[in-house]
């Protein structure tokens, strides 16, 4: 098999494209440059020259409002040159293919992909294609990774709960197809949090889940109970046009997050969410706006996260 | 026509179970007992291993339709170069096997290249839609040797039935695939730990075994001879073996990925490991390749599948799936053979004289009257997996870079001299 294709020969971090497989000592490398940039994005000027005369080049075959603002913004505050293309509606419509995309954005003198697709390992594919000068970040590849959501989730827990080895951390909803759940789940494993729960209905859970490190439960009641962390995942609609769930209203009685609910958990919980929320249906804006809720903050680390990401995978 | 004398070879005719040196002589296209007159031609084989000619029951030469992935002529090469000297291809063309005209036109074209023999499957049902049933008298008489949906089910268990029905009124062989379309729809890989982990849209092994199950009861039903092609899970071996033991004309095969690699070969997204059916567990792999020697599996095929590189460099699911095999047939199969610590005429066995059954013809024997398709190879030869060695115009295989043993020197069909290396 071959190497790791994220790590360099040195063993740096080369690209980003998945949290699983990168040893604990660069997932805290990470963690610790974005604690040093968190204090940059609330300055008055909010730049560092890291990143000056390189160009990021933000790849978005899947559309996205949120992560791509926020890559764009942490390459901005690291003086990066920053090209957004929305190639859901551009070169893919034409039929040019992923690799002939690339290809052309390298000749224009990229260092940075960021990249996001529709097809789990799309960017594996990428990274196997660029120059030895060219990183690729993955922005979430289909049901995959999305290393940087799963890295941001890291940082957050870690902001409000100092260290992993007391928490049991519960994550609810749609695993199936939740990229940010596997990242998560990679990266608490990695990370040493002793339990690591998925709370959802059997047709929302992979096949060997538990093979990933995590306890399944069925029941809220059981899956939040004493959690330091409940994760709640976003279910989008069209999950309920299969044969997966009967509809929002049920998932919502019996997996969506209210205040009742969460009381089984410890008092000092926190809620996170990846968004876009689907207030009423995975949780209700009693709990999203409550006094437990991180969701905003999430959203600031993002920033200072990409930005430890995109910093590091350049200087090596 | 020439007469041909191949001296001082290892002589293997897995169908007698006969291994030892000794001459072997071809005349008038046929092996007999001695000449009459002088050999026109004498290969000394000494080292080498005399074996019939390879068949494989499943080998796309994608025409007509699918030039820019292969022709008949780079495919034909590949397949006397791998020791193939019959091959049955699967009529997923464009258009399909679906009329006579069309499998009149290969057979006339694969002759006309006088190396491997052709047989083409035919399509079961029309356009392969699972709807309307082909012409399958017609298409008999033009040539074909069996009738197959190749990778597409048929969807409707009705039209299934009666395509059974038919086929069996003129005790035409079915090939088919064991897979419930339902279950396998969208998936990409095995349902398990690995697609899990690689967010990978899944099939599970239930999707073979309920096929399987619907099928077995259809050939109880209905007497038609049923080939079940390309088995994947150990559940489904199970279930072959009972139906075997039930005495119904049941016949399958494995092919030869199966037998080697499993879902974690898929590494990080490795597309050629992007097959049909996907790659399973170990367990699964396992469980084939000792089916295999046991016999429960009848035979080996290659499941040729030769691609464009573009259609190999697309993120996993996005991927074709296949394989190029021919050229690795034979040192995939003495790699099986040695794992399972088995002669070598029971080895090759399950890529001569058991296809041949299945196939209904007289070669995959060395036997006096039989057919004049020999092959020597050298067992222990090195070969190094490359694009640059293959001949097939597709280079797609997840054993690129690998080193096998077993090289093919001669290959022989009808008596004549159709590949030398």
């Amino acid at each position: 098999m071959e190497r790791n294709p994220q790590l360099n020969t040195r063993g740096g971090l080369q690209h980003l494209l998945s949290i699983e497989g990168l040893p604990r000592e660069i997932l805290l490398q990470i963690l610790d440059t974005a604690e040093s940039f968190a204090g940059v994005t609330e300055r008055e000027v909010k730049k560092v020259p890291i990143l000056r005369g390189k160009s990021v080049f933000n790849l978005f075959f899947e559309s996205s409002t949120r992560t791509r603002t926020t890559f764009e913004i942490a390459a901005k505050r690291l003086s990066a040159d920053v090209i957004n293309l929305n190639i859901a509606v551009s070169s893919a419509s034409k039929g040019e293919s992923l690799l002939d995309t690339v290809a052309n954005l390298s000749a224009m003198q990229a260092d940075i992909f960021v990249v996001r697709h529709s097809a789990s390992g799309a960017p594996f594919l990428i990274a196997r294609h660029v120059k030895p000068h060219e990183h690729v970040i993955n922005a979430g590849d289909g049901r995959h990774a999305h290393p940087t959501q799963g890295l941001l989730d890291l940082f957050t827990i870690r902001h409000y709960k100092k260290d992993f080895s007391g928490l049991t951390v519960a994550i609810v909803g749609d695993i199936l197809h939740s990229r940010v759940a596997r990242s998560l789940i990679h990266g608490l494993t990695t990370l040493g949090a002793p339990e690591v729960r998925v709370v959802a209905p059997q047709t929302l859970l992979p096949n060997g889940v538990e093979a990933l490190g995590v306890k399944v439960f069925h029941s809220m009641r059981e899956g939040l109970r004493d959690a330091d962390v409940v994760v709640m995942l976003r279910l989008q609609n069209e999950r309920m046009r299969g044969a997966l769930l009967p509809s929002a209203q049920e998932f919502n009685k019996h997996y969506g997050l209210t205040a009742e609910k969460l009381a089984v958990a410890k008092k000092d919980a926190i809620v996170m969410h990846p968004g876009p929320m689907n207030r009423g249906v995975e949780i209700d804006s009693t709990v999203a706006d409550g006094p437990h809720s991180v969701i905003l903050p999430q959203v600031t680390f993002g920033i200072a996260v990409r930005m430890a990401v995109m910093s590091i995978v350049a200087g090596n | 026509m020439t007469a041909l004398h191949i001296k001082n070879g290892r002589v293997i005719d897995p169908a007698s179970g006969k291994d030892e040196v000794a001459d072997v002589f071809v005349s008038e296209g046929k092996i007999v007992q001695e000449l009459k007159g002088k050999a026109e031609k004498t290969i000394d084989a000494k080292g080498l291993v005399v074996s019939p000619g390879f068949i494989d029951l499943s080998a796309r030469l994608r025409e007509p339709g699918q030039e820019y992935k292969a022709t008949l002529e780079s495919e034909m090469d590949a397949a006397v170069a791998g020791g193939v000297t019959s091959l049955a291809c699967p009529p997923d063309t464009d258009p399909p096997l679906d009329e006579p005209g069309l499998v009149d036109m290969l057979r006339r074209r694969a002759k006309a290249l006088s190396r491997a023999r052709v047989y083409p499957v035919g399509a079961l049902t029309l356009k392969l839609e699972g709807q309307r049933l082909t012409e399958m008298a017609e298409l008999a008489e033009a040539g074909c040797v069996a009738f197959s949906q190749a990778n597409v089910p048929i969807t409707d268990t009705q039209v299934l039935w009666r395509a059974l029905q038919y086929a069996a009124t003129f005790g035409f062989p079915v090939w088919l695939r064991a897979e419930d379309v339902w279950l396998a729809k969208g998936g990409v890989a095995h349902d398990g730990e690995v697609a899990t982990r690689l967010g990978l849209p899944a099939i599970p092994s239930f999707a073979e075994t309920i096929a399987l199950g619907t099928l077995i009861e259809l050939v109880r039903a209905t007497g038609a001879r049923v080939h079940v092609c390309k088995l994947s899970t150990a559940a489904a071996v199970e279930l072959v073996r009972r139906a075997k033991a039930e005495k119904l004309p049941l016949t399958c095969d494995v092919d030869i990925h199966h037998v080697h690699l499993c879902d974690l070969d898929l590494g990080y997204f490795d597309s050629h490991c992007r097959l049909e059916p996907p790659l399973r567990s170990q367990r699964d792999r396992d469980a084939l390749a000792r089916a295999l020697a046991e016999g429960v599996i009848d035979c080996l095929c290659s499941d040729h599948t030769p691609l464009d590189e573009d259609g190999k460099h697309m993120p996993f699911a996005e991927a074709e799936p296949g394989a190029t095999g021919l050229e690795l047939l034979l040192p995939l199969t003495l790699k099986w053979g040695e794992a399972a610590s088995l002669p070598l005429s029971k080895v090759l066995a399950r890529i001569t004289s058991a296809p041949a059954k299945i196939l209904g013809v007289a070669s995959g024997r060395i036997a006096p009257g039989a057919p004049g398709d020999l092959v020597l190879f050298d067992p222990r030869a090195p070969l190094r997996v490359s694009a640059e060695t293959l001949k097939s115009q597709g280079k797609n295989t997840p054993f690129a870079g690998h080193e096998l043993q077993g090289r093919v020197r001669t290959t022989i069909v009808a008596g004549n001299v159709v590949y030398e290396a």
